[in-house]
Formats: structure tokens, sequence, C-alpha cells
């Protein structure tokens, strides 16, 4: 009965709020707009943090990423014209990573060499990628077919290689990929295996194959390729001598990764003075994302806060002027003995039926705008249910606390004076 | 002070509202206002009184407080067994939702409402379920002649017509009390004394009526004519005679 009640009040709620269409939409669109902000604005900041969060998280959270690097002030060697570049890490840093510290897991060392794999007529410039099976085991990547790369592929020095789906279909079109015989550079490999390229997504973050990559063993790439790379441009040639272009170091848990981290750094700054190694850390990077996002999403929910108590304000001053319209009508609902409490009830339930309405259709803008975001300026944006539920909840507050001083305006009033108000 | 001298002599006389010494003081700037100054009433149940008096004479005031809209500021006034001046707010309320149904001059409709809706408003407050509701508030508006009418706004309907709903509204409650402030005052003669001859129906089924009226010819048709002068009872005078009203057809005349 208290519930039929409730329905009866709530259309009656209605049915006043109908005599004004006008007045009522026009009250609506502040929570209108208040809700649909609300939802747009958690959708885009949503939308961009699962975007980074899931680039980051990619990389292992677990992991910390070395690469070597030009050092700031090139020591060269040499003439202008032969120029010999010594930097980055060496077989020995991967040797006292592997020692030194019991929170490390294992190290995955990496080799990259620019290469042109060809197949028959069809060529395809790609990366070499020399490195241990463990390799597979630190990024997260599906096996597609075949295999990976195994312990004993390092100790034959086989020449296997392992595509990636994209470089195994531009390079063997129509072929059986397994078996395979692929010519990279100068040497002939056996495809094995083919796993899941990265997405191929723009501004994704460093990983050993952004770009499209050829796994071989470490031995291999040492064998055939030794540790210099020569680059010859207009006459005048630049030799540089790279052990290792990449180390993943894996820790034990993630509470270790941040104090490893830093005593890795440490340690390698001695053995290389001149910053030839760039060190990342995707927990970190993960946390200052989180950070970056909370913020963000703290300015947004501000600003649509503002837009919201500007629409609860609307709402309540319509309100006080609809209770001074309807002094009367108070009047005579307090004479036939509606108490006070009734009173604020109705009225209640006309400004909380008001800013509900307003906050669904805000519901329908605000997940209408993310679409047209993602479609038109090709932002990734997500729409939780939390923030849905939560713009219903902001509705119904808004509607009881903006509602509730004019409410008890009309409760108060003395039913002798209200009647006698023309 | 005038004694209710016209009061029946039977001691054990059912008086549904009782006046003792009853003040009603308003502060207007620096002055006091006694728009009451010590009133003595007895009403019994089921009598038909008429009040008038010229403006100022607190016959308003008098209509406030026995309709329990107001507390005296002195003296004690009970209604159906309640002391009103200890009573809360809510309390009140209920008071008047299920004893007083009120009659105004403006008929007093909400206009929104359709015209059965207004009838169902005190069984809405009460908490009644819907379907009773409706029932009671059908067999009411039959009773004064309305029920072709139920789906109307009050706008559409004439000055009588209105007032037959604001009656209607008054006795959906089944109240031991209505309080009619000049029932007719809007209305031309016949259709005044429509309105009269259903009040006078009213209270010849057992209602207790209150009406204010300064038209001697209304005021005709109650048993006890009380006039009311300064705050006080000027007079209070047994009408041997009252009016009754010319027989005619329920609800034709509106």
């Amino acid at each position: 009965m208290i519930a039929s009640r409730f329905i009866r009040n709530i259309r009656l709620g209605i049915k006043t709020l109908l005599l004004h269409k006008m007045r009522s939409a026009l009250t609506m669109l502040g929570m209108v707009f208040g809700v649909g902000a609300v939802i747009a604005m958690l959708a885009v900041g949503e939308g961009a943090s699962k975007q980074a969060l899931d680039q980051i998280r990619r990389l292992g959270s677990q992991n910390i990423i070395i690469t070597s690097q030009t050092p700031a002030s090139q020591t060269g060697s040499g003439t202008m014209r032969v120029r010999m570049n010594i930097y980055g890490l060496l077989y020995d840093d991967l040797a006292r990573i592997q020692e030194s510290y019991e929170a490390v897991e294992r190290t995955v060392p990496a080799k990259l060499i620019r290469g042109q794999g060809r197949v028959g007529s069809q060529t395809l410039e790609l990366r070499l990628v020399g490195t241990t099976p463990d390799w597979f085991e630190l990024v997260d990547r599906n096996k597609l077919a075949g295999r990976v790369l195994l312990e004993r592929d390092i100790q034959e020095n086989a020449n296997v290689v392992v595509l990636t789906e994209h470089g195994a279909r531009r390079l063997l079109v129509g072929k059986d990929i397994l078996g395979s015989t692929v010519k990279i550079n100068q040497g002939y490999y056996t495809v094995v295996g083919v796993i899941q390229s990265e997405s191929m997504q723009s501004g994704s973050m460093q990983t050993p194959d952004q770009d499209i990559d050829a796994y071989i063993p470490l031995s291999v790439a040492i064998e055939r390729f030794g540790d210099i790379t020569v680059t010859r441009s207009s006459g005048s040639q630049t030799r540089e001598l790279v052990e290792l272009h990449q180390l993943i170091v894996q820790i034990e848990s993630t509470d270790q990764v941040e104090p490893t981290a830093a005593a890795i750094e440490r340690m390698l700054t001695t053995f290389h003075p001149d910053a030839d190694f760039k060190m990342s850390v995707p927990l970190a990077l993960l946390r200052q994302a989180e950070a970056t996002q909370r913020t963000f999403n703290i300015v947004l929910g501000s600003i649509a806060g503002i837009s919201l108590l500007i629409g609860g304000i609307g709402i309540m001053n319509i309100m006080l002027a609809s209770v001074t319209e309807r002094t009367k009508e108070i009047g005579i609902r307090r004479a036939i003995g509606a108490r006070r409490n009734q009173i604020i009830g109705q009225f209640l339930i006309e400004t909380v039926v008001l800013s509900v309405a307003g906050g669904l259709i805000g519901i329908g803008v605000g997940t209408l705008i993310p679409w047209l975001i993602t479609e038109f300026a090709d932002m990734p944006t997500v729409i939780t249910l939390w923030s849905v539920l939560l713009s219903v909840f902001i509705s119904i507050a808004v509607g009881v606390i903006f509602g509730m001083y004019p409410a008890m305006r009309a409760a108060n009033l003395d039913p002798i004076v209200a009647l006698r108000h023309e | 002070m005038s004694q209710p001298s016209v009061q029946p002599s039977n001691k054990q006389a059912d008086h549904v509202i009782e006046l003792r010494e009853v003040w009603k003081t308003y502060r207007m700037g620096d002055q006091d206002v006694h728009a009451l100054a010590g009133v003595d009433l007895d009403i019994e149940r089921g009598s038909f009184w008429a009040i008038s008096g010229p403006s100022g004479s607190g016959k308003s005031t008098m209509l406030n407080l026995l309709g329990c809209l107001d507390r005296p500021t002195a003296g004690k006034y009970t209604f159906e067994n309640h002391d009103i001046a200890s009573t809360s707010d809510d309390q009140l309320s209920d008071l008047r939702l299920k004893h007083l149904g009120f009659v105004f001059q403006n008929f007093h409709l909400i206009p929104q409402l359709t015209v059965q809706e207004n009838i169902e408003l005190p069984l809405f407050y009460q908490g009644i379920d819907p379907a009773e509701t409706a029932e009671r508030a059908t067999a009411i508006a039959e009773r004064v002649g309305l029920e072709h009418r139920l789906g109307h706004r009050p706008t559409e309907l004439s000055g009588g017509q209105q007032q037959r709903v604001a009656i209607a509204r008054a006795l959906t409650n089944n109240p031991s009390v209505i309080l009619a402030d000049e029932p007719t005052g809007n209305l031309d003669t016949a259709t005044g004394d429509s309105i009269m001859a259903l009040l006078t129906e009213l209270h010849d089924q057992g209602k207790t009526i209150l009406m204010v009226t300064h038209e001697p010819d209304i005021a005709a048709y109650a048993q006890i004519q009380l006039v009311m002068r300064d705050g006080k009872v000027e007079s209070l005078t047994q009408n041997q005679n009252p009016t009754r009203p010319a027989t005619r057809p329920q609800g034709t005349h509106a």
C-alpha cells in the first residue's frame, strides 16, 4: 500500500510538472548537461587511462627494461671518415645483474639488428632480435603456430627464426609458414613458430617488436653479426660497437621492483659513467599514469560537479517560485489535513522527478558524446557502469538536496495565511 | 459574558466543541490586538450554527480556531475531547483530516487536479488504498449530483458545481463537523439556495455545521445564530423556524 501511494505521489508529481512543460524542460536542462558532462568526461578519462595502462601493463609490471643508448657526449674515436662509437650494455652487465641481486628472477638479453627478410622476390624490412627463450616468458604474446625459441637452439646455434604474425603474413604470402626458409641479410633461417604481433597502434611503448620482428637465438646473432654494426652515409662510415641492445630483468615480486631497479641503476652508473643506457620501469610508469589519471579525473569531476551545482540551483530556484505560486494549494492541502511531512514529500518528489528525468536524459547525452568522440576524433572512450550508477545517484541527491529548502518553505507556511493568499 | 443560554438543559449533552474563556491575541506593531477576548461556547453535536458579525469582529479568527487551523493564546478549546492547546501540528492535521470538512467562499479547489482527484484528497492523505478511494469518491460525487463531472477540471465547472465539489471533498472523510466560510458568497441566489439545500440535508443527516455568513437570508437556515462583535459573543439566538429549502430534484441546478 505504501508503494502504491508512492507511485501515486510520483504520478501526481509528473502531472504537476507537465502542466508547465516548457518550464520543467528548461529546468531539467541543467541536470541534462551536468550529468551528461559527468558521464562523458569520465568516459574520455577512462578511455585514455585504459589505453595508457594497457600499454604499460603489456610490458609486464614485474619487469625492468634497460636499453642501450647513444650517450649524450659522443666519445667516438678515429678519423672523420671512419668513426667508431662504443657504448651500451655489456655481456658483463648481464652477468653482474644476474648474480648480484636476490630479487632478480631472470634476465633476458637481446641484440637488435636491422635486417631485410627475403623469400623469393618478397622482401620486408625487419628487425632481428637475438635473444634467449626466456624472452617469450617475460613478454606477454600469444604463440600462434609452431614453437618459440628453445634452450636447444641456443646451444646448437640453430638457424631458426620465430616470426610475428604480421611478418609471416607479409613475407610468406600463400605459403606454408612453418618449415619455410627465410633469407635474412646474408643468412638462411628455418621458420619454427609464429607469435602474435603487438597491436600496431601508434605511440606504443618501446618494446623489442615495435617493428616487424624476427627472433633468432642470441648465440646465432653473436656468431653471424658480431658486436659491430656499420652504417654508411654519404661516403663516411659510422661503426657502432654495442654488445647488448636490451636487457629485460624480471623481479620476483612487484614490491621488489622499484628498490631493485634503483640498485641496478646505481651499479650500472658506476660502470657506465657516460649514461649510455636508459632504464624504464613499467610499474613506476603505471603508478605515474594512475596518479596523473586521478588528478585528471578530479579536475574533470570538479568541472562536471560545478555544472551539476548550477543545475541544482536552477531546480531550487524554480521550485521556490513554484512554492510561491502554489501557496494557496498548500494552504488547501493543509486545511484538508495534510501533515507538514506530506507537503515536504510532495515537493521533494517533484524536484526528484525533475532531477532524475534530467539525469536520465543526461545519461543518454553522456553516452552519445563519447560515442561521437570515438567515432570522429578516434579517441578511445569507456563508459563504465559505475559512472552511470553514480549519475543516477547524483540526480537523486541533487533533487533531494536542492528540493529540501523549497519543500520546507512550503511545509512551514501558516495554513491560515496560505489560504488567504491570492 | 453572554452565556450559552440556548444550550439544551440536558447536562449530558454531547458537545463536539467547547470553548472556555478563549483568547486569541495578535501582536500588531507594539500593540496587542485581541481577535478573541474571552469566548465561552458549547456546540452540541448535530447542531447548525450561523456565525455573523461585522468585519473585525473576530469571526474569521473564530472559524480558524474552530477548524483547528490555529491554537488559542489563552483559555481552553476542546474539540472532540482533544485539548487543542496541547496538540502538536501533526495532531492538529490529523484532527482536521478525520473530523473536519472545510467549505470556502472561493471553493478552494486545486486547479491541476480533476474533480475526482480533488474529492479524493482527504482519503489520499489518510492513506486509503486507491480502489476504495475511487469507490468512495464516486459515491459522494453522486450524493452532490456530480457523478458525470468526475473527469473535469475545476475551471471547467460553474461556481455552483465547484462548490458542490468542495462540499463533496469536505464529506469524503465522513467528518463530524463541517465548517463553511461564506459558502454562498460567490454564487447567485438560486445557486446559493441549492448549496444551502445541500448543507441542510447534511445537517438532517446528523452533521454539525458551522457557517460564517453575513447574509441574513443564509443565516436563516441555521438553528442557532451567533453574532460576534469585538472578539466577543454579542448574541446567541435560537432560530425557532429555520428556513427549509424548497424541494427540488438534486443536482439539476448548477
